[in-house]
């Protein structure tokens, strides 16, 4: 069990990079990179905004090849897996959808518009609400495992179709009179400022994934405490 | 016929099965007994292919169920603790329905014989939800053995039925023996049991505490073995 | 026995039982009838609104009263033990899925065929709308709904939440139907042609390939322990 609750010298090393990314991360965007020219300094949310998105959108990707894993396998390592990266993942995406309205109120003048990717986003992030409260409601250990792994995989087959369908429904809409601006000619700090952003959020959710997976072990191995002395 | 090979099945923290290992030939009726919560209505759904162990194998006439489960469900015939019938349908229609869902297409003539070898000739019309607990049970019967399965499982199938029924059950299941078929009975009947069995299996807290032939138990040692969760020497 | 045999059982099965009972059929009508009516009351009866939003206001009725009986075809069946009952036999575990989708399927285009007249008339809809078009975005349609939703109620019947979590489950995962269909029924009712609205099709049908087949593969790690 102590071995268990303690952090291993990865996980120090781990968090010790993450600390150091963040820190670049936010110097790269702050300081590092130029201000944009028409939207001024509430541009630099968007270094932040992208990074989450991408790294929400991988997390989701991890629930959904774990989730095959599972049924392929039924081994329980894969179930904590996808459930400790769908929370994470919820975490990421909304980030998303609170940093979006942000960067879009003074800028666009608004603070939510239909836009295909942030509209995407939010049915995305729907989904995976739905997925957290699957799980919550299954019931025993197995049967939570096997549907959530069902609906991890449903749900991931669902989001290229729901972004075809969004942008679908814009590009048929007249175009709204605030777009235009964005990721058109991205100065190259701008595009090294964002990766960087991605790099440290990467870090961050490879921390986080694990230290969610410990306490899910944890979390099952009082349980199967609970079942050794019930035997 | 049956065989099952280190059967464990856990439910969250509880272990309804630890490792039970059974086998039971052509013309063998093996009684289970075992008190309540002993883990027999889940062996009985994990032979039945209803639930699957959480390890553990099981052969039904020769088909391993993980592997051929069509072919072993085809060769078996299940009554649980529920009917399975569908209460707004007829006793005909639900007949028919699981005839073609066993791949059987049985003319009404056959069904209607079906149903009065049950005792249920003259309400084959009527929907299930006007039946008796006990004309139910006689119908799940004529559902089970439609497909002329060469195992038989039974799980507390005297619940509700009649003296006439019952003994109409007992007949059932001597004749499917004598003529080269398996029976697995679970009843809380230990002198019944007993009395129709020819082997034994006695099953507590998920474990097989004792077999052998049923002559060699008494509904004395059954009981006791309930209580001390061990095998007991015979007097 | 053939893999068709056992859908058509399945199938033949829940329609006599609905035919028998009429449950489904009745609340789903009333229930598809009070949301167009109480939409009604949303707007200026004949003003212009009325033509832009009625495809919204049509679907919504649809897909909500569908629910009802999406929420029932797994909920009596483990109600009564049936499902364990249905997995006795010696069938592919998704044939039973097959045979619900078909099942539901056919409650909810029937529902669709009687209201559609009534919103027709209730919302004063000009007669020159294109039939066959619409016909065929309301099949594609409703299949798309019902092969996720009939997927996903074996599981929401099968939990604490019961009926309560499919709505949750189900719609953001149906979004693009829901999108297309309301899309392309606008265009459909205004009289046009379907080639105007055939990138919404070719999206309804990839959807609904999609989901039977990734439903029909993943059913069986549903209804088995
Ligand atoms: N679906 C389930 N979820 C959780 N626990 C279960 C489930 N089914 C059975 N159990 C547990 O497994 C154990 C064995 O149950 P089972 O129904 O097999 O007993 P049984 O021998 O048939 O009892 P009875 O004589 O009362 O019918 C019990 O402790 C029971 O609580
Ligand atoms: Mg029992």
């Amino acid at each position: 069990m102590q071995k268990n609750v303690r952090l291993s010298p990865a996980d120090w090393i781990l968090w010790g990079l993450t600390s150091v990314a963040i820190a670049v991360a936010l110097y790269a965007a702050f300081l590092y990179a130029p201000t944009e020219r028409t939207m001024g300094d509430i541009q630099r949310i968007f270094y932040f905004h992208v990074a989450s998105a991408w790294i929400g959108f991988l997390a989701f990707f991890v629930v959904f090849v774990a989730s095959i894993a599972y049924l392929a396998t039924k081994a329980i390592k894969w179930d904590i897996l996808a459930a400790s990266s769908a929370e994470i993942g919820v975490v990421f995406s909304t980030l998303v959808l609170l940093t979006g309205p942000l960067w879009a109120r003074p800028v666009w003048n608004t603070y939510w518009t239909w836009d295909p990717r942030l509209t995407s986003f939010l049915i995305l992030w729907l989904i995976y609400i739905a997925y957290l409260m699957l799980r919550a409601y299954a019931g025993e250990e197995e049967k939570s495992a096997r549907f959530a792994a069902v609906f991890g995989i449903i749900g991931f087959l669902d989001v290229p179709i729901v972004y075809a369908s969004i942008r679908l429904w814009r590009t048929l809409h007249p175009k709204p009179v605030i777009a235009g601006g964005g990721s058109s000619g991205l100065a190259p700090q701008m595009l090294t400022s964002l990766f960087i952003a991605l790099g440290a959020f990467l870090v961050l959710y490879i921390a986080l994934l694990r230290l969610r997976i410990r306490l899910e072990k944890v979390n099952r191995a009082v349980r199967q405490l609970h079942l050794e002395i019930n035997r | 016929m049956i065989q099952a090979k280190g059967l464990t099945k856990i439910y969250g923290t509880r272990y309804a099965l630890r490792g039970v290992d059974l086998e039971a030939e052509a013309g063998e009726i093996l009684g289970v007994f075992g008190p309540n919560g002993a883990g027999k209505s889940t062996l009985v759904r994990i032979l039945a292919g209803q639930a699957k162990p959480s390890s553990g194998s099981v052969t039904l006439c020769g088909h391993p169920l993980a592997t051929e489960a069509a072919q072993a469900r085809a060769c078996t015939g299940v009554v649980g603790h529920l009917t399975y019938l569908y209460d707004d349908l007829t006793a005909v229609e639900n007949l028919r329905f699981f005839a073609r869902m066993f791949g059987l297409h049985l003319k009404e003539p056959e069904l209607l014989e079906r149903l009065s070898r049950v005792g249920l000739r003259g309400r084959e019309h009527e929907p299930v939800r006007h039946f008796s607990r006990g004309m139910q049970q006689r119908l799940a019967l004529a559902r089970a053995t439609l497909h002329n399965p060469r195992v038989l499982i039974l799980d507390e199938p005297y619940t509700g039925l009649d003296r006439q029924a019952s003994l109409f059950l007992d007949n059932l299941v001597r004749d499917f023996a004598r003529e080269g078929g398996t029976v697995l009975l679970v009843t809380h009947d230990v002198d019944h049991g007993l009395n129709i069995a020819t082997r034994v299996l006695l099953l507590v807290s998920g474990r097989v505490v004792d077999q052998g032939p049923a002559d060699a138990f008494s509904a004395q040692t059954i009981v006791t073995a309930y209580e001390t969760g061990r095998k007991v020497p015979q007097a | 026995m053939s893999y068709f045999a056992g859908i058509a059982a399945v199938y033949w099965k829940d329609v006599l039982l609905e035919f028998r009972t009429r449950q489904s059929l009745s609340t789903m009508f009333t229930f598809c009838l009070t949301i167009v009516i109480i939409f009604n009351f949303v707007f200026e009866p004949g003003s212009p609104a009325v033509l832009e939003v009625s495809p919204g206001v049509l679907w919504a009725a649809f897909t909500f009263s569908g629910l009802l009986g999406i929420s029932r075809s797994f909920s009596f069946e483990i109600d009564r033990g049936g499902l364990q009952g249905l997995l006795l036999c010696p069938v592919e575990r998704s044939t039973i899925y097959f045979g619900k989708v078909l099942g539901n399927a056919t409650f909810m285009l029937l529902i669709e065929a009687v209201t559609f007249p009534i919103f027709v008339v209730f919302y004063n809809l000009p007669p020159n709308m294109n039939l066959l078009g619409l016909v065929l975005v309301f099949v594609l349609g409703t299949l798309g709904f019902v092969a996720v939703g009939t997927l996903l109620s074996a599981i929401s019947a099968n939990t604490k939440a019961r009926e309560v979590l499919l709505p949750v489950l189900l719609f953001p995962v149906a979004v693009p139907v829901l999108v297309a269909t309301v899309k392309s029924t606008g265009p459909l009712l205004r009289g046009e042609d379907l080639a105007q609205v055939a990138s919404w099709v070719k999206l309804l049908l990839a959807f609904d390939l999609l989901f039977l087949a990734a439903s029909s593969l993943t059913f069986e790690f549903i209804v088995e322990e």
